[in-house]
């Protein structure tokens, strides 16, 4: 296997592994609250509409010519990365706060208690559309970059295996626990992703606009470590800058008491 | 009228994000590598060189609003 058939498949488990967790705290929230036959319908249901949306745009993208296919996919992933790798720093820094799963699945509970029940036809439709919808937006997200990923490294299966693989393992521990997995370090898997999607953004869309990398596929390797290096480098700045501005903040409101 | 605009609203959020001045810089570094290259200039550098500034800026602006 390649490097970068190897960071293909990372990259495809780790990005399907924190939007499955994210997935799972919607489905088990509404399960718990309101029976499970309508959100695991609701969860089979966006799982089929995204398999759909793969199928139609999976063998669509293979037609469009490969140096634009590299272009319009590198530029996408290189944007979509660097949402994630910025919102990952902000975290990681602490001028955002992480994401707490456990919070998250008790005010869906919440929320899913206070809605009226709409029974048709034996379904709950408030429950399956939480599900729906919540699978559907996660999976989305999964669904683009299985098929960018595949489509331009020239290997869907590769990125599928990635991503049932993460769907797979979730699936396993959600059914096993039935508890949000409040332990998964999720940030830590969102900066990892930021970086490889905005590492392989830059090689494809440099390449497809024309430009020669230095020693060709290696130079992901150089993206990636030099990535990382600067991003690491962002979150130590920027945390002792929050540290900075909190402790004379803290300080003041403890002369103030 | 509201489906459009919601339709067009998510697909915005989807692809662009929080931040669109790191989208519109991705697209000028990338026609700034293409122009490069089309003209024999060696390019590679644009894009790392082009992200870190980008990345710099967006964090730069998110901290200044908090």
């Amino acid at each position: 296997m390649t490097t970068s058939a190897v960071v293909l498949v990372l990259a495809a488990f780790l990005a399907s592994a924190v939007e499955a967790v994210e997935a799972l705290t919607v489905v088990l929230a509404v399960g718990v609250t309101r029976g499970w036959r309508s959100p695991l319908i609701g969860a089979a249901a966006a799982t089929l509409a995204l398999a759909a949306v793969i199928a139609i745009f999976g063998p669509a993208l293979a037609l469009i010519p490969l140096n634009l296919l590299r272009v319009v996919v590198g530029t996408l992933l290189l944007i979509f990365g660097l949402q994630w790798l910025r919102k990952a720093i902000l975290r990681a820094s602490g001028y955002k706060a992480l994401r707490d799963e456990a919070a998250l699945y008790e005010r869906e509970i919440a929320e899913a208690r206070v809605a009226g029940t709409a029974m048709r036809a034996g379904m709950d439709w408030h429950a399956f559309t939480l599900a729906f919808k919540g699978v559907f937006l996660e999976g989305l997200e999964v669904a683009f970059i299985v098929l960018t990923f595949g489509t331009t490294q020239g290997s869907i299966p590769l990125a599928a295996l990635g991503a049932g693989l993460a769907l797979a393992l979730v699936a396993i521990v959600g059914a096993i626990v039935h508890r949000p997995l409040s332990r998964v370090p999720e940030n830590t898997m969102k900066f990892s992703v930021g970086l490889m999607l905005s590492t392989f953004g830059i090689f494809w869309s440099g390449e497809g606009a024309g430009v020669e990398w230095p020693g060709q596929d290696l130079a992901i390797l150089g993206i990636l470590v030099f990535l990382t290096l600067v991003s690491l480098a962002f979150v130590a700045g920027l945390h002792r800058l929050h540290v900075a501005r909190v402790a004379p903040a803290a300080g003041a409101v403890g002369i103030g008491e | 009228m509201r489906f459009i605009s919601n339709f067009v609203r998510f697909w915005y959020d989807f692809i662009v994000g929080d931040d669109w001045v790191v989208a519109v810089g991705v697209v000028v570094a990338l026609a700034m590598s293409a122009l490069l290259a089309h003209n024999d200039i060696a390019a590679w550098w644009v894009m790392p060189v082009a992200v870190v500034l980008l990345l710099m800026a967006s964090l730069w602006r998110a901290t200044a609003k908090s």
